[in-house]
């Protein structure tokens, strides 16, 4: 018995050497697959950077706490697949810092949410959920209409994920400003807007955005960009 | 300290060889059963990190040797469940409404899974058993916008309203607030909807003025007698079921700048027969013509 317990409660150097190699394995078996995360995001079709004012809505979404309630997340079974449709990739959340699959359904999931209601749906909704869902636990967000969308940000915020690995390009960025107003303006031409972010959902209002434009804008937009229709679960597997 | 291991001459147990401050301590090993099953555990942990997908690394992750993957369990799983329901559901997606009414044992299954596909995604708007909501039409009251015959809810559910559809049902009324009606005319064609149509009181009030506003500029939509128009899709006002409320206020504000409702089409989301078997379900509700 050369190594015993006694050796190292006598050797406080050998004590911490050894610490240190025991609490090492561990953190390389949970760190080394985090740096290869990106093998892990399969190639599809249509995934894009949230344009400003999805970006801004997700903010507001993260504040809110909305994650509370609500999960963004498909798993694969089958009364999930069945009732909201493809299962979640994790392609769909690569732009999302930090991701928002949630852990906890008082509500229904929203991963797929977008285009499933009309946008008047969904600020009626978010005003008042239990006038058209008598039954709801939702809290009302009435205030986030009131609450003017704080924008002088907004190019600090895209360059900010852009360090943490969201690809916006130079144009999307000097063009922020003026896509966040566009997506907030039916009035607007929305050819250049629909170009940088395709399928961007555009809310009602005067270019002058409030909190919950923002937010609906983010939610109309959920789910709707991968293209599932060219892809299958062979085809997603790396 | 580490002391010697010795019998304990109290318990006649061993101790573990060592000692503070004079106390010693009794060996009290594990049950053997505890540290089988935990040996086991760890034996089991090996073998599922080879058979089923564990550790990414560089290029990829490890498969496992059984190439399991959730994503092809929940394929097989729609799939089966699929197969299963498919005799019935190609039926309804191939047989026309009247044969399907036909069959009470293909209308019971139409109308189970309509039942459960409208809770899911018709609910939040047309309200539990389409009782309505304001600004969403009551499905089950008889008063239909669109036509409430089994192909008109059909087409409306599949294409939508003022949808992305191309096919989408569409029309607009006209914002007579914006210069087309002055105040007074408005005030007055207000007054005489609510009253003659909304079946209020007119408490005094002259509505013969209104009654030319109304059959001058509203007449091509809404009917001379209010009785609505099925391919504009503008409403019947002459009922007691209004999508926008029964207020004059109410009035006054489509009149000025309309509401047009918005239904997302449906062809995206769920397959034709699925479509037929929620409208057949919405065509129960007791509104179906
Ligand atoms: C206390 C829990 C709770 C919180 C917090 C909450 N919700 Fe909900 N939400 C619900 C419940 C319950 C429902 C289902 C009933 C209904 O439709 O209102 C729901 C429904 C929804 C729906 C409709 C989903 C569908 O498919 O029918 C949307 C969209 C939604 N919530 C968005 C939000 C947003 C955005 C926030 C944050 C601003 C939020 N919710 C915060 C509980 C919550
Ligand atoms: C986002 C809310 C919304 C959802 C979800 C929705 N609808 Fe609608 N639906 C509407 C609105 C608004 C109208 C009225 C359109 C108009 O103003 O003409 C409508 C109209 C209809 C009509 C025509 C009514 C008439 O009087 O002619 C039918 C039928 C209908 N919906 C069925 C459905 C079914 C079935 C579903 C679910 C698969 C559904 N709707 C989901 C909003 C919705
Ligand atoms: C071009 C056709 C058109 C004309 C002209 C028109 N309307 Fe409408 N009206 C509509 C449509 C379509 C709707 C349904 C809006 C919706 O579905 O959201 C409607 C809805 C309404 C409603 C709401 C009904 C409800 O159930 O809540 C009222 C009230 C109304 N119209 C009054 C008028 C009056 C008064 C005039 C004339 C000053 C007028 N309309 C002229 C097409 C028309």
């Amino acid at each position: 018995m050369a190594f015993r317990n006694e050796f190292f409660e006598k050797n406080a150097i050998f004590l911490l050497v050894g610490t240190l190699l025991t609490v090492a394995v561990g953190g390389i078996v949970e760190v080394v697959p985090v740096f290869t995360v990106e093998t892990t995001v399969e190639k599809v079709q249509g995934m894009r950077p949230y344009s400003p004012l999805e970006s801004r809505g997700r903010d507001i979404y993260v504040r809110e706490g909305c994650y509370t309630c609500h999960s963004q997340q498909v798993r694969t079974l089958r009364d999930e697949v069945e009732r909201y449709g493809h299962y979640s990739i994790a392609a769909e959340s690569m732009y999302d810092h930090p991701f928002q699959w949630g852990s906890k359904r008082i509500g229904p999931d929203l991963a797929r949410v977008g285009g499933k209601y009309s946008s008047d749906w969904q600020y009626a909704h978010l005003k008042n959920p239990q006038e058209l869902v008598p039954e709801s636990l939702m809290p009302r967000y009435a205030f986030l209409a009131e609450t003017p969308l704080q924008t002088y940000d907004t190019v600090a915020r895209m360059k900010t994920l852009r360090m943490v690995g969201v690809p916006y390009t130079d144009e999307q960025i000097t063009s922020a400003e003026s896509d966040l107003r566009t997506q907030s303006d039916p009035t607007a031409d929305q050819t250049k807007l629909l170009a940088r972010y395709p399928k961007a959902v555009t809310v009602p209002g005067n270019g002058t955005p409030t909190e919950m434009d923002a937010l609906v804008a983010y939610l109309q937009m959920l789910g709707t960009l991968v293209n599932f229709a060219d892809t299958n679960t062979e085809r997603l597997r790396q | 300290m580490p002391t010697k291991i010795e019998k304990d001459s109290v318990t006649g147990r061993e101790t573990t060889g060592h000692e503070w401050d004079g106390l010693k301590e009794l060996n009290t090993p594990l049950p053997k059963w505890w540290l089988y099953v935990f040996y086991l555990t760890i034996a089991t942990s090996v073998l599922q990190f080879v058979l089923y997908p564990s550790f990414s690394y560089g290029p990829g992750y490890l498969h496992g040797v059984l190439g399991y993957t959730t994503r092809q369990e929940v394929d097989q799983d729609v799939a089966k469940i699929v197969a299963k329901r498919k005799a019935d559901m190609d039926k309804i997606g191939t047989l026309s409404f009247a044969q399907i009414k036909a069959d009470p044992k293909l209308l019971e299954v139409a109308l189970v899974d309509g039942k459960q596909v409208f809770a899911s995604n018709c609910q939040p708007c047309h309200g539990a058993g389409g009782g309505g909501n304001p600004g969403y039409p009551a499905l089950a009251a008889g008063a239909w916008i669109w036509g409430g015959t089994l192909d008109a809810i059909q087409k409306t559910v599949t294409y939508g309203v003022r949808s992305d559809d191309p096919n989408a049902r569409t029309s607009a009324m006209p914002a007579f607030g914006a210069g087309l009606l002055t105040q007074p005319q408005i005030q007055a064609v207000a007054d005489y909807v609510w009253v003659t149509f909304y079946g209020n009181k007119a408490d005094g009030r002259d509505v013969s003025e209104g009654a030319k506003v109304f059959n001058a500029n509203c007449a091509v939509c809404h009917g001379v007698k209010g009785e609505g128009n099925k391919l504009m899709g503008a409403p019947r006002l002459a009922s007691q079921v209004h999508l926008y409320g029964n207020t004059r206020e109410a009035i006054m504000a489509q009149v000025m700048g309309p509401k047009m409702g918005v239904m997302p089409a449906w062809n995206t989301r769920l397959d034709p027969a699925t479509i037929k078997a929620v409208t057949l379900y919405v065509h129960s509700l007791g509104g179906g013509e």
